[in-house]
Parts: structure tokens; C-alpha cells; sequence
């Protein structure tokens, strides 16, 4: 089925909650709106037959103040896809989790989570996944800030000249102090 | 399927991750530095002596934000990044990106860099899935196999070489084309390899995949049905293993697929259970085959003249937000590139699918009631590799 | 430099004492244990080096997979911060005399990953490095001259007089992190 056709079925069942499709640079996607996804999910797996969720991205635009999370479908039996796009604030995002209706959605889910904090209620175990369990923050905002040291392990490596310089001062005074007579 | 009786998970990792004695089980920490689990990856095991109760895997360990560095790179500048995704099939995910952001600039790529980019990944597909069977076997326990495969594998890597310059990480493929030409004699090199190849496959077969303690030890274990796998996301040899028989090479073609006969081993439960550990290794080396056929009808079509770039560029600026998605079969599976365009040069957003990423949320729901020991082999039959998972 | 202990054959002739540092040190570096610590892409080269082609097991060098049993570290790979920590626990349980190598030019000191937020510049923010090995990643025969620099370290080691006695601190450029 091309994507017109499904947006029609969509359309068909939803109403006017469905927008149109975006138009297309190479592929169109529908925005939908953040409250029905669960609903609208499901009824994309169980009446048009999309049994595989691929992806699950988070993309952050700061100049519109949004958070889209992108949700790329798959059915193997029918062999066509879809793509819908939730627009959420990007002050406080939260989306109900899908989870319940493709089970690849737990990780996928908890990785946006931990990277863009994108909270998706409902989701059974969301807790950090890629970064330290106390990392402050999310890294892949664009107005993220690298922290100065972790567990005091500092972020920054000094220039290896300085480096060097350094070490032979240290050394240069332990040979030194070992010459003095104690 | 009778329902298992787990409490909710909130309260179990509650339990089970803040204390250390969960009515009389151990939780052990298996891994991130251990001979077995492929790659810095750690599992939580709650015991109750060898059976497990629960395995829970904890990842990131080699995350090293990939995703986030696609931002600043050009697109050209980011291909070196793309080896690192999957550093043991790393021809695939070069040609990923190369493929989404060809979709980006509505670039067409000459035959003869097709053939060159099919060349390349097929042979990178056998070196891949050596050493999954590989480590697969001296998982189990069996290392004679494992020194065979690296053998094999020195071969392919003075191919790869030869071809592009480095053993590992390639940077082979460009926006719009390959990065060298196949050099002279090169097809004639190809051929004896695979001569020579095709024989040590049989003699593996004869060595590991048929003997008979390999397949008491991996037959009915940890048997994936289709629907399951589906819904989890599995991917390549793992969902073929299952019994789905989808190939993006044969369903979704790309490149020059269309004109290449090969067939797509899917599993029967020749030996046990549809869907169980030992055919997910059986597939991978009837792969392997698979590949030799794809490799010697390339060498046999390739055309004569050497156009190796199509038209590109100099330097690759496109409108903010247009969109490209990229799919395509790596030695792992679907591995899948999604590209948003930033204003200027570089990307704005780049998100990277891997088949590992999701077999690893499997894991949990599939090891309960294993014993350790089955919990190795499981991780070795699903051949996930750390960097796949933590990008 | 000399980078073969032949020189040091003149004073073989002239203390006792250096004559018995060579043999033991001549058995010690013809068995270095080496910890399975890949990471990343050069575990997969290290790897390689122990196999068929580039054999250090020629070398009297075999993996071992605890830490407890080897005496040198080759950190292989992208050191994250997740992971810095069970780096420096793992260099913590083995016994001394041990030795570093930092194979690859993520271990030595980020690599490509510059701009990376959660990966550690270097593993010798952690744990005092003897012997660096360059490339991304190394090839095995780099990574074989590697490990004869350390045997050749182990080699100049004194046992019994005062010059570089084994097991002291080694002057090293980067460790910051306190325990």
C-alpha cells in the first residue's frame, strides 16, 4: 500500500485528528497528535498489518521549541512502511510509551530517554541506558554542556607538550634532590 | 503459551538491582570485562546456583557517542565514524550512510563502484561471520575452530588490504561512489580465495556445525518463535534463523541485487527446534556460502570501465530539515540509517538502527529458567557485537 | 637507545648480582600473561595477534582472562567513562610486578573520539601506561614490537643493586584520578 492509501485508512478511522502528509522531500512522513499514538499504533498493527516497529528517534529543534519523536513501521507480510512524526514541548516532553504494542519499543524508548529525556509514561523500566546511572543531563540536546570531571576523572586532556615539559621538570627535581646530600 | 509469572518489572529491578540477597540468590555480575560476552557488555544474573532466574543486560560501556559527533562532522568527514559503528563489518555501515545521504542529494552511483561497494561487503560478510562462528564455538567450548576462522579471516584482511589500505576500520566508500579502484590482478586473487575458501567450509561443516556434542549442546536452545522475533525487532541471520524468510538484499533491493542470483537460507529445525541456537548458526555459515556464489557472479559481471565517483559536490550543502532513511543488510542484519539535515554542512540529526541493539532486549525475556553456561551460547548465537549497541 | 640487552652482556663479566637479574628476568619475559581487556576495534586486532598468522604465543604470551593470573594490561580499545572505573579496579587486583600497554590511539589518548562526551582522553588518566602503541587500529605486528619494548624494559630490571628497581612508581603523564 502506498502511504496515501494508508493515510486514508487513517484518516477513515481517526477523523480530523490525522493531519496530511508532509509534503515529500524524499519520503513523507504524517504528524499525528501526542495524545492518540497508543491508539493509533495499535490500530496500524492490528488492521494494517505493521508488526515491526524499525525505528524510534528523538530530534531536537530548538528554533521551533519542539521535540519530534520519529516512529518508522515495518510490516513483513504486506512489505510496506510508514512513518509518523509526535511533535512535543521541548520544555517537558512526554509521550505515552508503545510499548505495549511492539515489544522492541522498551529500548528503543529508553535510549531516547537517556539521551534527549524524552519521558515516555507507561514504560515499565525506564531508567538510564547508554550513559552512568548518575550522569547529570542530556547529551544529545544541543544545548548540552560537558561536565567538567565524572567521579573525578576530569574531560579535558592537557596538551602533550605541556605534558612533557611537566615531566622532565619532575624529573630534573627528583634528580636533583637525590644528588643533594640528605 | 502459558504466561510467566513474573512480579512487575518496577519492583523486580528494584529488588534484584539494590540488594544483593534476593530470598537466598546470588546476583553476579557478568562481565563487562569477560572472554565471553562480545564486547564490554554486562549482565546482572540473579542465580539460584546454575540456573538463572533473571539475566539482565546493562549496556553503554562503549558509548561513544557516534550519534552525537554525526552533528559536527561534513557528511564526507563523517565515513571514518561509521567503521567504528560496526568495526567487524564495517563495510556495511559505510555503505549505509554513503546510501542515505546519496538519497539526500539525489546522486546516482556508477556501475562499476557498485560493483566495487558489492565486492567489498561480501567479502566483509565472510570475514563477519567467521568470526561469529568462530567465537561461537570457542564459547561453547570448542577452540579448535577459532584459530581457523582467524586464519581464513588473515586472508580476507590482506584482500581488504590490498583494495583499500587498512585491515580493520576501511573508509573505503565515499558519497557517491568508492574511495580506490580494484587494483590490477585483483579479480584473478578473488577467485583463488574463494577456490580455496569454499573447501575449508565443508571441512567446518565436517569439524563443528554437524558434530554431534555441538548439537546436543545448541539444539533446542533458546528457540525464538517468528512472531516473537518480529515483534522484538530481531534482525538478519536471527530473524531468518526463526523461520521469517526476509532478506533487504531480496525484498527491498538496493544496489545491484536485482541482477544477482543467490539464495536466502532460512531456518527448518533441521536438528532440533525451529528458531533454536544451532540454526542461527547454521545460517550464518550457509551464508557464508551464499556469499562465495554472490562474489563469483561480481567478478564474473563486473564492467570494464573504471568509473569509481559519480557526480558529487565539492562540498555537500543541503536545506535544513529534509529526511533520508537508508536500509540495508549487513552481516548483523537491518542495519539502517536515519538522516535529517542540518542548515550547511553537516547533519542535524543522525540515527543509527542496528540489528544488536534490539536483539539485546530479547535476552531477558529468553533466559529465564537457563543455566549460565546456555546463557553464553545464547549471547553467542544472537551475535551481538558491544559497539552495534552502544553506537 | 638500547633496545638489545647484548650491551648488557659486559656486565655480566663484572657483578654476580646483574648475572642473576638476567636470568630471572630472561624467564620472566619469556611468560607474560597478558589480561583479555579489548574494548573495542583493537580487541579485534589483539585478537588477530594471537592467532595463526601474527603468533605471540611464540613470545610465551597467552591471554588470560582474570586479571589475577597476568602480568600486563594491553587496553585495547575506546576507554568510556562507564567503563574507566572497572579499568582501574582491574589493573587494582593484579599483582605486582605488572606493566600497561595502551594499544591504539583511542587508549592513548581518545583517538578520533575528541568530541566525544562520554569518552575518557586516554587511559593514562587512570592507570600508570608503559608502552604506547600508535594506529587505529595497530596491526599486529605493531603490536608484537610493542611487546617487545616491555620485554626489553623487563630485561634492564635489577633485582639486587639501585638502578630502576622493579616495582617502583613510574613516573607517568597524565594520571589524575584520585582513588
Amino acid at each position: 500500500m502506498t502511504f496515501e492509501e494508508i493515510r486514508e485508512k487513517l484518516a477513515a478511522k481517526f477523523g480530523e485528528r490525522i493531519g496530511a502528509l508532509a509534503p515529500a522531500n524524499k519520503d513523507s512522513w504524517l504528524v499525528v497528535p501526542a495524545a492518540d499514538i497508543v491508539e493509533i499504533c495499535r490500530f496500524m498493527k492490528d488492521e494494517l498489518a505493521f508488526d515491526c516497529l524499525m525505528n524510534l528517534s528523538a530530534i531536537d529543534w530548538p528554533k521551533r521549541n519542539q521535540i519530534e519523536v520519529v516512529y518508522h513501521l515495518w510490516s513483513y507480510s504486506k512489505l510496506h512502511s510508514f512513518i509518523l512524526k509526535v511533535q512535543l514541548d521541548r520544555a517537558k516532553p512526554e509521550v505515552a510509551s508503545v510499548e505495549p504494542v511492539w515489544k522492541a519499543a522498551d529500548w528503543l524508548e529508553r535510549e531516547q530517554y537517556d539521551l534527549l529525556g524524552v519521558n515516555f509514561t507507561g514504560h515499565p523500566d525506564l531508567r538510564r541506558i547508554m550513559m552512568p546511572d548518575d550522569w547529570v543531563g542530556h547529551p544529545l540536546l544541543k544545548d548540552y554542556k560537558e561536565q567538567a570531571s565524572w567521579h573525578n576523572i576530569s574531560t579535558t586532556r592537557e596538551n602533550s607538550l605541556e605534558a612533557y615539559v611537566r615531566l622532565d621538570e619532575f624529573l630534573k627535581k627528583a634528580a636533583e634532590k637525590k644528588e643533594q646530600p640528605s | 503459551m502459558k504466561p510467566l509469572e513474573v512480579p512487575t518489572m518496577e519492583m523486580e529491578n528494584k529488588e534484584v538491582l539494590r540488594r544483593i540477597e534476593v530470598g537466598g540468590d546470588m546476583l553476579l555480575n557478568m562481565g563487562p570485562q569477560h572472554p565471553s560476552t562480545h564486547g564490554v557488555i554486562n549482565f546482572l544474573v540473579q542465580t539460584d546456583g546454575e540456573v538463572m532466574k533473571r539475566a539482565i543486560p546493562e549496556v553503554g560501556y562503549l558509548h561513544r557517542s557516534i550519534e552525537k559527533i554525526g552533528e559536527r562532522c561534513t557528511y564526507n568527514g563523517f565515513m571514518p565514524y561509521t567503521d567504528r559503528v560496526d568495526y567487524i563489518a564495517a563495510m556495511f555501515a559505510n555503505q549505509g550512510w554513503a546510501m542515505a545521504v546519496e538519497r539526500l542529494l539525489g546522486v546516482q552511483v556508477p556501475k562499476y563502484a557498485e560493483y566495487c561497494r558489492i565486492i567489498a561487503c561480501e567479502l566483509n560478510r565472510i570475514s563477519s561471520h567467521l568470526i561469529s562462528v568462530g567465537t561461537m564455538s570457542m564459547d561453547i567450548g570448542a577452540v579448535t575452530p577459532f584459530p581457523y576462522a582467524l586464519r581464513e579471516r588473515e586472508f580476507i584482511n590482506d584482500l581488504l588490504e590490498e583494495l583499500c589500505g587498512a585491515r580493520l576500520t576501511y573508509n573505503y566508500m565515499r558519497i557517491g561512489g568508492v574511495a580506490f579502484e580494484l587494483p590490477s590482478g585483483y579479480v584473478e586473487k578473488v577467485g583463488t580465495f574463494l577456490d580455496h575458501f569454499e573447501k575449508i567450509l565443508d571441512e567446518f561443516n565436517r569439524l563443528i556445525t554437524y558434530n554431534e556434542i555441538f548439537i546436543k549442546r545448541l539444539a533446542k536452545l533458546a528457540p525464538i518463535p517468528a512472531q516473537m522475533a518480529i515483534d522484538y525487532c530481531l534482525v538478519g541471520p536471527n530473524l531468518r534463523a526463526s523461520g521469517v524468510n526476509f532478506d533487504v538484499r531480496k525484498q527491498v533491493p538496493y544496489s545491484i541485487y536485482p541482477e544477482l542470483h543467490f539464495d536466502v537460507p532460512v531456518g527448518r529445525g533441521e536438528v532440533g527446534v525451529t528458531g533454536d541456537s544451532w540454526d542461527r548458526f547454521w545460517c550464518r555459515v550457509e551464508e557464508m556460502r551464499q556469499s562465495c556464489r554472490i562474489l563469483r557472479q561480481c567478478l564474473a559481471q563486473i564492467p570494464a570501465d573504471a568509473q569509481i565517483m559519480g557526480k558529487v559536490p565539492r562540498k555537500i550543502k543541503l536545506a535544513e530539515g529534509q529526511e533520508a532513511y537508508s536500509r540495508i543488510e549487513s552481516a548483523r542484519g537491518d542495519l539502517q540509517y536515519y538522516v535529517v539535515a542540518g542548515p550547511g554542512e553537516n547533519a542535524h540529526r543522525v540515527k543509527i538502527r542496528t540489528g544488536s541493539f534490539t536483539a539485546m532486549g530479547i535476552i531477558d525475556a529468553l533466559s529465564r529458567g537457563l543455566m549460565i553456561a546456555d546463557l553464553v551460547a545464547l549471547i553467542a548465537s544472537l551475535d551481538v557485537v558491544a559497539p552495534e549497541i552502544d553506537r | 637507545m638500547a633496545n638489545n640487552y647484548q650491551g648488557d652482556f659486559g656486565s655480566v663479566i663484572t657483578s654476580r648480582t646483574s648475572f642473576i637479574d638476567e636470568i630471572i628476568n630472561l624467564a620472566r619475559k619469556s611468560s607474560i600473561f597478558y589480561l583479555l581487556f579489548g574494548l573495542a576495534c583493537c580487541g579485534i586486532e589483539l585478537m588477530q595477534t594471537g592467532g595463526p598468522r601474527a603468533d605471540i604465543d611464540r613470545f610465551g604470551s597467552v591471554p588470560r582472562a582474570t586479571p589475577r593470573q597476568s602480568d600486563l594490561m594491553i587496553v585495547a580499545g575506546t576507554l568510556t567513562y562507564k567503563m574507566a572505573e572497572r579499568c582501574r579496579l582491574l589493573y587494582e587486583q593484579m599483582a605486582e610486578p605488572k606493566y600497561v600497554i595502551s594499544m591504539g590511539s583511542c587508549a592513548s589518548c581518545g583517538g578520533l573520539f575528541q568530541y566525544a562526551y562520554s569518552v575518557c582522553k586516554g587511559v593514562d588518566k587512570l592507570v600508570p601506561v608503559d608502552i604506547y602503541v600508535p594506529g587505529c587500529p595497530p596491526r599486529p605486528e605493531a603490536l608484537t614490537e610493542g611487546l617487545m619494548r616491555v620485554q626489553d624494559k623487563i630485561i634492564r630490571e635489577r633485582w639486587f643493586s639501585d638502578r630502576q628497581k622493579v616495582g617502583q612508581p613510574k613516573p607517568s603523564l597524565g594520571v589524575d584520578y584520585q582513588v
